[in-house]
């Protein structure tokens, strides 16, 4: 089962939010982004309708049994019949097993059911994310996407368990029991109902106010979840400065904000709750005071009135419960569009794929331009027509100061953002009609702040090519020089990343370099692959490097030197452009710029000193 | 090539939980109370007045009966009054109560979670990084999310319920006890099966509930995970595989709510049919006590309605129960980690620093070693001084024990055996604020806060004005690609984040660095991902900045060596050279060696 497809539904306006912020526009309605989840309530719909039936049977039978003690107090008691009195106590015998069971089978109906729908919903989520583009990413923050994954997920769930079926089983019972109380009597009915009215009116105003302070808080909690987040994450930072005070404080700010919030719903809920309870009562005790009368009169029987008061007090539940079902559905209309916030974002349309054969022209770049999507407006870009040529089994290094773009040109290999402008080919084939899949598996990158997963160490590094043989993986760890997993407590088959065994910058990136270079890979992109190593290994991953990268085309960020002698040439990058692409030894001689970059002197002292 | 033990060998913690020692859930939960005692009994109060008012609704329908209409034939509408006007005084009531009442409580609640949350963050703080090695940052988390939803949804819904629950319960029992004794004590003897279902209920559903929290904490944990990385997640499209991960967790949850829910199924169904069986039992007896003239009609509609009162709360607390049971689970998880003592512990009475000479100050280690809990030596005991004002280089392979040796320093890990000194203090003897002015420590990984570059720096000194910030910017040649940033030093850096490049945030942390103006600086691989030029701008200013301070510097390149005043050269967890770095270089160790091959490799 793959996610929802990208909809062009009701929320298309919000396809791309900038942040995500509380979205109670005019056009938002708590009915219309429920109504969205249908979907997933489509495959359990029988469950569900199984449920609401076996709710509306149940709640019938409750409806019924005060008809039947009212007419036992009228008959079998009236007129001291103990004969009559059995029938009738097996009815109410039978109507309370009724509604034992169908509540009970109500629940059980649901229960796999729910769980499985939530579990749909979030692995939905996850998918569409881990989809959805770098750059979606760098505008959310991780707790924001978290906590639409855990808590509105569990809102949701429990709103079709409970919310979804009362709101249909209670406004029908209301309406079966108002139909009652007006044939029982309508005089006293119609007193008792009347209160509806204002009743319906209020909650109206009450759902608008109260979802916009629902969605502020489920924000207010993400964001709460971003704070706690980084806090660990940072902890290294935040302990070696002993700020942990002022990052505590930032969070209690934080924690402030939505216990504000939080309030201020309490406060909508209490008044909302003193008018639920509050107006039925009120009618409650007129009807009382005016049924006394007409019995008084003998215009209505005392048994009559039993089974309207009785009825009257039944109807209490499914209006009290009004109160927190809209309030319930508000969190779960806001829990719903935050979810689609997500799944409403627009994925790349892959291009149709390219039928040129690829003709080992390597990798060129061409008049590539690259803008981050929220450069502000005015900005240059970040690269301003790169034109590049990889030879097929050529290394190029690419150098330029830190911050001139390299990282991000390393990224658009493997789409990982889109190009502004221009076009990259492998090969001669254009990357934005290669399947992504395809063109992840014949681009291998090692990226410099290297990521594990929780995951053994072999998993780890076969994740660049899973079909390879453990020899394959012996040669890749022998390149990386990473002996040191055979030293690990399981080996290969140590766990590690998040879940496991903590290894150091310098263990790590060798695994990633390991990665990179498992699947023999057509294109391998390496950034920066050996800055966290020591003068040692370095040494010795490079000699191992060096063969690895003859037949490979390969592109080098390089920071240093001994990096740079990887390569066959060298490209320097200068203000968005490749200033210059040739030997290590003749840009040192003709390219001032490239030799402040080797050497640190700048180009004024070089050519003084020359 | 020696072949090299791994940095941090600790033992995997992939399923092992922190133990919990008992009762402290409990012990949590008072100390988060205690505060609002007042408010708890204000509460508590007005929900006792709210109910009675309330449960006098049917005592006011048996009495209109009863007494109202028999005296309105009689032409005296007195009592007929009487009884709405209490009627009507007693809904007006009830109503204003149960307002204040969600008022009071919806405060109450909110000041416990905010403690609770507070509480967690502070403590997830204080824990030592060992902890945070071991403990994944998923599961600290899912404590400061999950769990405290659990507890919220427990607070909002189910104390209240309960408290109405148990006050209805009592009030009808004394009701109906008065209104006739015989149906009362019949009517109450359902009791006894409640409480016996509820004791099922709860024994059964505590284990599912315990499932689920691992379960939804193993979610978090997959789900942090592949955010944070997916970067590397897309470029080796390891989507598939995560989510047939995340698709295991996350099925294991679902079966875990699945199962509560249909514990709650069982429950709800078989209370109710209890239930509805005293219902009818009570009205069989009644109606023979009526026939017998032993009752009267009113007062047994009078019970029977209360009766239905007595148990519509099955639902109510089979609800609590739910919450319940999920937040006992969450409040065990979460008290299990506050209960957890930091390695690293605060001493009770901090002792002062000396007044910082003008050199900085001077360090110590005297016996000191370390090893892991497992028993892994790293560093075997040796004794090492630093004077003030010298500028010390660590090098060595990976895992030769440098950055060991730096977090001892920093004090992210105490030794287990010996003492680490700053101006002859123990530094397990000064408090966490002096300690953090005295040392300074600078990773290689360098982590953004989200805020503003400025902020970012600031961390270093939060009281720093802007100048100070740019100065320090500009000390550490970080000033030209802060102001080239689209908004400079307020350019947010977590929307922002993925476009500051590693070197530019290794020279941010070096600014924070120096704001921090510490007597002691320790830099572990802080120059890694810096080109030629940064690194050349850094070193130069280093030579300024470090006058004055005390400096350990690790550092693989040697490059970097080059401002040491001492170069220290470790091997498996042992210092095997020491001297200066022109004396190293002359001689024939292995720093000699390491440093020819060095200079053949560059230009």
């Amino acid at each position: 089962m793959s996610g929802a497809p990208p909809t062009l539904g009701l929320m298309s306006e919000n396809a791309e939010p900038p942040l995500p912020l509380p979205a109670a526009g005019p056009t938002r309605s708590t009915v219309r982004s429920l109504l969205r989840l249908r979907s997933y309530a489509h495959p359990i719909r029988w469950y569900l309708i199984g449920a609401v039936l076996a709710a509306l049977v149940a709640s019938a039978a409750v409806l019924v049994v005060p008809l039947v003690l009212g007419r036992i107090v009228d008959g079998p008691i009236g007129h001291h019949d103990q004969h009559a009195l059995w029938p009738l106590i097996g009815l109410l015998l039978l109507l309370g097993a009724a509604e034992a069971g169908l509540f009970g089978l109500r629940r059980v109906l649901i229960a796999r059911p729910l769980a499985k729908v939530e579990a749909a919903m979030r692995r939905d989520l996850y998918a569409k994310l881990q989809r959805l583009p770098v750059s979606f990413h760098d505008r959310w923050p991780s707790g924001q996407l978290l906590s639409r994954a855990t808590s509105d997920m569990y809102t949701l769930r429990l709103f079709l368990a409970f919310p979804l079926v009362f709101l249909i089983v209670n406004s029908l019972m209301f309406l079966a029991g108002s139909a009652l109380m007006l044939t029982l009597d309508w005089r006293l009915g119609l007193i008792a109902l009347i209160p509806a009215i204002p009743l319906v009116l209020l909650c109206v105003h009450f759902e608008t106010r109260y979802s916009a302070a629902a969605r502020l808080a489920q924000d207010q909690n993400g964001d709460l979840a971003t704070v706690l987040e980084e806090s660990v994450l940072g902890i290294r930072i935040l302990k070696s400065f002993g700020r942990r005070r002022s990052m505590a404080r930032r969070f209690a700010e934080q924690a402030e904000r939505l216990r504000g919030t939080e309030l201020r719903k309490a406060r909508m809920l209490a008044d909302l709750w003193a008018l639920i309870v509050g107006l039925p009562e009120a009618a409650l005790g007129t009807s009382l005071a005016v049924g006394a009368v007409l019995v008084a009169h003998d215009e209505l029987s005392t048994g009559t009135l039993v089974a309207f008061l009785s009825t009257a007090l039944a109807l209490r539940w499914p209006v009290e419960s009004l109160g927190w079902l809209l309030a319930y559905s508000n969190e779960a209309g806001t829990a719903a569009d935050r979810f689609f916030d997500v799944m409403d974002t627009v994925e790349e349309v892959p291009l149709a794929a390219t039928d040129a054969a690829p003709n080992g022209d390597g990798i060129r770049f061409t008049g590539v331009r690259f803008r981050y999507p929220d450069a502000p407006a005015g900005s240059p870009d970040l690269l301003r027509g790169i034109d590049l040529h990889i030879r097929h089994g050529e290394t190029v290094a690419l150098v330029g100061a830190t911050g001139s773009g390299k990282t991000t040109l390393t990224a658009l290999l493997p789409r990982l953002y889109e190009t502004t402008a221009g076009s990259i080919t492998l090969d001669g084939q254009d990357i934005t009609r290669l399947p992504l899949p395809r063109l992840r598996e014949i681009v291998a990158v090692a990226f410099e702040d290297p990521t594990l997963f929780s995951a053994s160490v072999r998993e780890n590094v076969l994740m660049g090519a899973p079909e390879a043989t453990p020899e394959l993986l012996e040669r890749a760890l022998a390149v990386a020089q990473a002996g040191f997993v055979g030293q690990l407590p399981q080996g290969a088959d140590t766990e590690v990343g998040e879940q496991g065994l903590s290894l150091s910058g310098g263990q790590r990136q060798r695994l990633a370099l390991a990665r990179a270079v498992v699947g023999d890979p057509d294109f391998l992109v390496l950034d920066d692959p050996l800055s966290a190593l020591d003068v040692h290994t370095e040494a010795l991953v490079e000699q191992a490097l060096r063969e690895v990268l003859t037949g490979t085309t390969a592109l080098v960020v390089a920071h240093r030197p001994s990096t740079v002698l990887l390569a066959d040439r060298v490209a320097v990058l200068v203000e968005g452009r490749i200033l210059a692409v040739d030997t290590h030894q003749r840009l040192l001689e003709n390219c001032p710029e490239y030799r402040e970059l080797m050497s640190g002197e700048s180009a004024l002292e070089a050519s003084v000193t020359r | 090539m020696t072949v090299l033990a791994p940095e941090e060998e600790l033992p995997v913690l992939a399923d092992e939980e922190i133990p919990v020692p008992p009762g402290a859930p409990t012990a949590l939960l008072r100390s988060l109370l205690a505060p609002h005692r007042g408010r708890v009994l204000g509460a508590m109060l007005m929900i006792l007045l709210q109910q009675a008012a309330l449960q006098s609704g049917p005592l006011l329908v048996a009495l209109a009966m009863d007494q109202g209409i028999p005296a309105l034939r009689r032409h005296d509408s007195g009592p007929l009054i009487a009884v709405t006007a209490g009627y009507l005084g007693c809904a007006a009531l009830s109503t204003l109560l149960q307002r204040a009442f969600i008022r009071l409580t919806g405060r109450l609640n909110q000041d416990v979670l905010l403690d609770l949350r507070t509480r967690i963050f502070r403590h997830a703080q204080r824990l030592g990084l060992d902890f945070h090695e071991r403990y994944t940052s998923g599961r600290i988390i899912s404590r400061g999310t999950s769990d405290v939803d659990a507890l919220r949804e427990l607070l909002n819904e189910g104390l209240q319920e309960l408290l109405a629950v148990l006050l209805s319960v009592c009030y009808i029992a004394v009701i109906l006890l008065v209104m006739d004794w015989r149906l009362g004590l019949l009517a109450l003897s359902s009791v006894l099966p409640m409480a016996l279902l509820v004791r099922m209920f709860r024994r059964r559903s505590s284990r599912v509930y315990r499932t689920s929290r691992t379960a939804v904490a193993s979610v978090i944990v997959r789900f942090t995970e592949t955010m944070n990385g997916i970067r590397p997640v897309q470029a080796f499209r390891r989507e598939q595989a995560n989510l047939d991960a995340f698709d295991e967790a996350n099925r294991q949850y679902a079966t875990a709510n699945a199962n509560g829910l249909l514990e709650m199924a069982r429950y709800v169904g078989f209370s109710r049919a209890a239930a509805n069986l005293w219902v009818t039992l009570v009205v069989l007896v009644g109606a023979y006590l009526v026939t017998d003239g032993s009752l009267e009609v009113g007062v047994l509609t009078g019970f029977v309605l209360y009766l239905r009162r007595l148990y519509d709360p099955i639902d109510q607390l089979a609800m609590f129960l739910n919450s319940y049971q999920s937040a006992a689970a969450a409040l065990e998880k979460i008290a299990g980690l506050l209960a957890h003592e930091p390695s690293v512990a605060e001493p009770s009475a901090p002792l002062p620093l000396p007044p910082t000479s003008a050199t900085g100050r001077t360090v110590a280690f005297t016996d000191t070693a370390f090893a892991y809990r497992t028993g892994k030596v790293v560093l075997p005991a040796f004794s090492l001084t630093l004077p003030a004002g010298r500028t010390t280089a660590i090098v060595g392979a990976t895992g030769a024990g440098k950055s060991t040796l730096a977090k001892l320093l920093a004090r992210f890990y105490d030794p287990t055996q010996g003492q680490v000194t700053l101006d002859g203090v123990d530094l397990r003897e000064l408090s966490t604020t002096e300690l953090r002015r005295g040392i300074v420590m600078v990773t290689q990984e360098s982590f953004l806060f989200s805020g503003t570059v400025a902020e970012n720096i600031a961390i270093g000194r939060p009281d720093a004005s802007r100048a100070e910030i740019e100065a320090a910017a500009k000390a550490i040649g970080a000033h030209d690609f802060i102001t080239a940033l689209p908004d400079g030093y307020d350019t947010d850096v977590r929307k922002r984040g993925g476009r500051i490049s590693a070197g530019q945030r290794q020279l941010v942390a070096f600014a924070r660095a120096l704001l921090a103006d510490p007597a002691v600086l320790i830099l572990d691989e802080a120059t890694s991902s810096l080109d030629i030029p940064g690194e050349q701008a850094v070193q130069r200013a280093m030579r300024t900045v470090l006058a004055g301070r005390t400096a350990v510097i690790i550092a693989h390149r040697l490059s970097t060596v080059e401002i040491a005043d001492r170069v220290l050269v470790m091997e498996s967890g042992r210092i095997i050279e020491d001297g200066t770095p022109a004396e190293l270089i002359a001689g024939s160790g292995s720093f000699a060696t390491l440093h020819t091959a060095w200079r053949e490799s560059l230009v």
